[in-house]
């Protein structure tokens, strides 16, 4: 018996390497460094240089930011899920196809893109100047960054969102219309709290990179606005101060770690009470 | 029977690479060379010029009887080079930086990260200018052979800068070109831009001097449209911007895309020049494998055919007589582009002495780190929409949460 349980978590072994290398042990070198100054003393000094209004600022931008993309995307993607997954079987492969099809495109890419788009003179302003409009200011400001993080990101809130609408049993749809619910009931008690894994899980992969990106808000912002992605590649990059980059990082995995626990806390009470 | 297809060809694709794996044991010699250079920064075949690398590899086997291999890779940034070396990434036998890098390399506080060149294995160092030997960061000419130099100038698109403004550093902080200004999106060349118009010494260690510089910036930064560092070429060329910067080479070759712009080193009020001048030059790292290849690689640079594609394709100065004397590069070139290249009119020991950066030392990189960090930080122009957005959502969902519980309070009392 003992034998076969070894067994059977063989298949797990090359993960759990993996993820000691990979997540823990760069977790670790985070925490070191954030906790250490230039020649490896223990110092919260990092910490210290970190409590300014400035990066006070950064961070609740950051949040505001990652906030705004997710509701957005999450307006966006529940109703292009849900349709998707009324569709024909056939019909629903080609369409979650056309959701991915941008991510095979490169993010850095796609973004760079995005500038050549909104700028002044670039395609946008230049088409609707034909139809005798504009130009209209849009890159270098915050609805530029928050489009951005929105584009590249909905993938990820519909993928979830499309495959617990499409494991709902349509039989719970018609009781609810048989017990004399109208559309708008059933889609509020019915549709919606069954699928609130998958919102849950779509506002996660949202809200995490977008509150940590970096490349979006340099290249549609102007680099006028730092989010906290930013400041921390500027440690590595070219400040070359790993420690402060690590404390920042520390932070934000802090933050992060938080508004997960709240997240799941609101699914975990709700979810209690639909079932 | 597509299945059988599918897995033949794999079984194919693995026979190959295997193939290709045992091929390579089979030469009895075989040097690999790992060059480390900027992005664009080499003659590279395109557009019928010259393939640099691999014209060295044929010249290695014709000359040396061994097998070359350059493993030519690129960084974006002095800073990045300098993280990666730092980072123990070592095997890199041929390195570019620029000046400053080079002696912040030398004298790192964990020992020189250069190694010393042998010059009788680049017996055509003879062709380098005397003006561009023994510089301050090598001075006794040990670690660099000199591969480019340049300038920075200030580029603007003669349709929407008056020419009148178009002289000194202070078109860069002018309030009429409010949102069409671009701004180096790197500490050192921003600071740069504003001391040079104060006329602080880039190189100071007066902290009260690099605040004045700060303020500067920090007045400037409503008038700048955008940070950035390569997205100029783009941005200048499509007429989204109109003032930026940047190094005089880059501008000829964005002024091929557009007619428009034009160029112009700054002045002081002597009408003498004041700009940054820097130097990159090649230099072997320590821990490189392979020294001997190495030296022999930097001396092929020099080499006229090479030096040539290579000044004709980045469109740098080039500190090697064989280049510059040339007719056909001269030609090449253009009278205006050899006017801006090597301007007649400048002392180059003089600007470079007076205005190139040097090396600061690592508590005053934190310090102008601290600066720049304070800068990039500094609250914008940044609309407060994307806070009131989010209060109000936040508002909103409190109150969603809270009417729902009044709600499942209210229906739990009617059921039970």
């Amino acid at each position: 018996m003992k034998k076969r349980s070894l067994l059977g978590k063989a298949p797990a072994a090359p993960y759990l390497v993996w993820s000691v290398l990979f997540i823990i042990a760069p977790l670790l070198f985070v925490a070191y460094y954030a906790f250490t100054d230039k020649d490896g003393n223990f110092t919260t000094a990092n910490f210290g240089s970190l409590a300014t209004a400035e990066y006070a600022e950064i961070f609740l931008r950051s949040a505001c930011f990652a906030f705004l993309a997710t509701v957005i995307c999450l307006v966006i993607a529940y109703p292009v899920a849900y349709y998707i997954s009324k569709t024909q079987p056939r019909t629903q492969k080609i369409l979650m196809v056309l959701v991915m099809l941008p991510m095979w495109m490169n993010f850095l890419i796609r973004t760079y893109s995005w500038m050549a788009i909104l700028e002044d003179t670039g395609l946008l302003n230049t088409a609707l100047s034909y139809i005798g409009l504009g130009p209209y200011h849009m890159i270098n400001t915050s609805g530029a960054v928050i489009l951005g993080m929105v584009y590249n990101f909905l993938p990820y809130m519909i993928l979830p969102i499309y495959t617990s609408l499409s494991k709902l049993d349509p039989r719970l749809v018609e009781a609810s219309a048989d017990l004399g619910c109208n559309s708008a009931r059933t889609l509020f008690h019915v549709i919606l709290p069954l699928s609130r894994s998958g919102v849950i899980s779509g506002i996660t992969m949202v809200f995490v990179p977008s509150i940590s990106t970096f490349y979006i808000s340099q290249k549609l912002g102007g680099g006028k606005f730092d989010l906290i992605g930013d400041t921390i590649e500027r440690q590595f990059q070219t400040a070359y101060n790993y420690n402060l980059g690590s404390a920042i990082s520390f932070v934000l995995m802090i933050l992060i770690i938080l508004s997960m626990t709240v997240m799941n806390r609101f699914g975990e009470e709700e979810g209690g009470m639909v079932a | 029977m597509k299945k059988i297809i599918f897995s033949g060809l794999l079984l194919l694709i693995l026979l190959a690479m295997l193939l290709s794996f045992s091929s390579c044991g089979e030469a009895k010699e075989k040097v690999v060379l790992n060059v480390y250079n900027w992005g664009e920064y080499i003659s590279d075949g395109s557009e019928g010029s010259l393939d640099v690398n691999r014209a060295f590899e044929k010249y290695y086997l014709e000359t040396y009887g061994v097998e070359m291999t350059v493993n030519y890779t690129t960084y974006a940034s002095n800073e990045d080079l300098y993280a990666k070396l730092k980072s123990g990434a070592t095997g890199y036998d041929i390195i570019i930086p620029s000046d400053y890098m080079i002696q912040r390399m030398i004298e790192d506080e964990d020992g020189n990260l250069l190694e010393e060149l042998d010059f009788s294995n680049i017996p055509n160092y003879r062709y380098i200018a005397e003006h561009c030997k023994g510089l301050g960061y090598d001075p006794e000419e040990k670690y660099t052979v000199p591969y480019t130099y340049g300038m920075v100038g200030v580029i603007y698109n003669s349709t929407m800068v008056d020419e009148e403004d178009a002289s000194t550093w202070e078109l860069l902080f002018n309030e009429k070109y409010k949102g069409q200004i671009l701004q180096f999106n790197n500490s050192r060349d921003a600071f740069g831009t504003a001391m040079y118009m104060l006329g602080i010494d880039v190189n100071t260690t007066d902290m009260t001097k690099w605040n004045a510089a700060l303020q500067k910036l920090v007045e400037q930064k409503p008038l700048v449209q955008s940070y950035v560092m390569d997205e100029i070429y783009n941005k200048m060329e499509g007429g989204e911007a109109a003032i930026s910067a940047y190094y005089a080479g880059d501008y000829l070759s964005m002024a091929e895309n557009n007619p428009d712009l034009r160029f112009f080193y700054p002045v002081n009020e002597n009408g003498e020049y004041v700009t940054n001048i820097f130097v990159d030059a090649m230099c072997i790292p320590k821990g490189s494998s392979n020294k001997l290849a190495a030296e022999r690689y930097i001396n092929f640079m020099l080499s006229k055919e090479a030096a040539i594609a290579n000044a004709e394709y980045i469109y740098y100065a080039s500190p090697n007589s064989l280049v510059y004397e040339d007719a056909d590069y001269q030609e090449y070139m253009g009278e205006e582009g050899m006017a801006l290249l090597y301007p007649d009119d400048m002392d180059f020991a003089l600007v470079y002495d007076t205005y190139a950066y040097e090396n600061l030392d690592s508590k005053m990189l934190q310090e102008v780190n601290n600066l720049w960090e304070k800068l990039k930080v500094e609250s914008s122009t940044l609309g407060s929409g994307v806070y009131i957005a989010c209060g109000v959502l936040v508002v909103a969902l409190i109150a969603f949460f809270i009417v729902s519980y009044v709600k499942k309070i209210r229906r739990r009392r009617y059921y039970w």
